[in-house]
């Protein structure tokens, strides 16, 4: 690549960084900086629907109808460990994205093999813990508290699962595809995705979690 | 996000506007930010979790300790693995954020106030049965 970098400066030179202020300056976007901006809009959307399943659990996180409460089932070492589980994929996610930069084919394929075991543990702990409650009569159907839970906890859940998917898909493309430039920014819209999953589960460990140890 | 994080391998140099072009981008650096945002992250987790066992913290702050880490790592998170930053081709990312913690804070401490404020006019069911009677 850095062969090539006298022939780029032969030609008028694109604006220089210092010179773009994102108002239009230096010609229109790169365009993987306007694929980036599409996909953020839909991670807004998406995080603006998880605040409505987040208000629901606050409003209704003491309505355990005489049921059992947040303290007497959650089980935070559970929850410790899915969240080291996130963290750290999200962390081999972003190797992966370095990788990607480089070029480096096994490099992508193996952080992203780590993104995606790490990933699955944490839908197993999860799908685990559900079934734990289900069996200890604390299913959706026991309370305001217990409906409101499922379908946040379920909810990001949900999105691991899809994630996933679109993780393999991406596996697959590489290596049939190699680093094409659709590709490289259909990646970049999965990274993006992935670090938004993280972030959503730290309001959901802090809020339902952490919170509910307290009362 | 960054401009170097995923370039086109340069072609015949004839880069049109708008087509991503070559620059340089270094393995060592990226690794360093992600190595820096997964230890502050690491940090703040493990910080949250101590929270609720400690008695350090005075009982009826730890909530608020809580979100305050929560917040604190959100924004880490935004750093240093999505790449939000002060760049301007990343003023569009930061408006469209702005916007949407609008929307979260009126979604969610909308709910929680309108909620509050109707469960403490219902009346109790022993005003209900006398007003039966």
């Amino acid at each position: 690549m850095s062969a090539e970098a006298p022939a780029v400066s032969m030609i008028a030179a694109p604006a220089s960084p210092v010179d773009v202020t994102g108002h239009g300056d230096g010609g229109p976007a790169p365009r993987h900086i306007i694929v980036g901006y599409g996909f953020w809009i839909f991670l807004i959307s998406d995080i603006v629907m998880f605040s409505a399943f987040f208000a629901a659990y606050a409003v209704l996180a003491s309505a355990t109808a005489g049921g059992p409460g947040p303290k007497q089932l959650f089980d935070l070492h559970n929850v410790a460990i899915e969240t080291a589980c996130l963290l750290l994929s999200s962390f081999s996610c972003g190797i992966a994205s370095l990788a990607v930069a480089d070029r480096r084919i096994w490099l992508t394929q193996g952080a992203l093999l780590v993104t995606g075991l790490l990933g699955a543990t944490f839908l197993g702990l999860e799908v685990h813990e559900f079934a734990h409650l289900v069996a200890a009569n604390a299913g959706p159907e026991r309370s305001a508290f217990l409906s409101s839970f499922f379908a946040l906890v379920g909810c990001h859940g949900a999105h691991i699962t899809a994630g996933l998917l679109w993780l393999g898909t991406m596996m697959a493309q590489f290596q049939a595809k190699g680093f094409r430039a659709d590709i490289r920014r259909r990646y970049l819209c999965f990274s993006l995705f992935w670090h938004a999953l993280d972030i959503v589960w730290v309001a959901i460990f802090s809020l339902v979690y952490l919170n509910g140890a307290l009362t | 996000m960054k401009d170097n994080v995923f370039p086109l391998p340069a072609g015949d140099g004839d880069i049109a506007p708008g087509v991503d072009n070559e620059e340089h981008s270094s393995f060592k650096a990226g690794l360093r930010s992600y190595l820096i945002g997964l230890a502050i992250a690491a940090a703040l987790t493990v910080a949250s979790f101590w929270a609720v066992d400690t008695h350090l913290i005075y009982g009826a702050g730890v909530p608020a300790a809580i979100v305050t880490l929560a917040i604190a790592q959100m924004g880490i998170h935004l750093v240093f693995f999505l790449h939000i930053t002060t760049a301007p081709d990343n003023t569009n990312n930061v408006l469209a954020l702005a916007f949407g913690v609008i929307i979260v804070a009126f979604v969610v401490l909308g709910s929680l106030w309108i909620m509050a404020h109707l469960s403490q006019m219902q009346p109790s069911m022993e005003q209900l049965m006398r007003m039966q009677r």
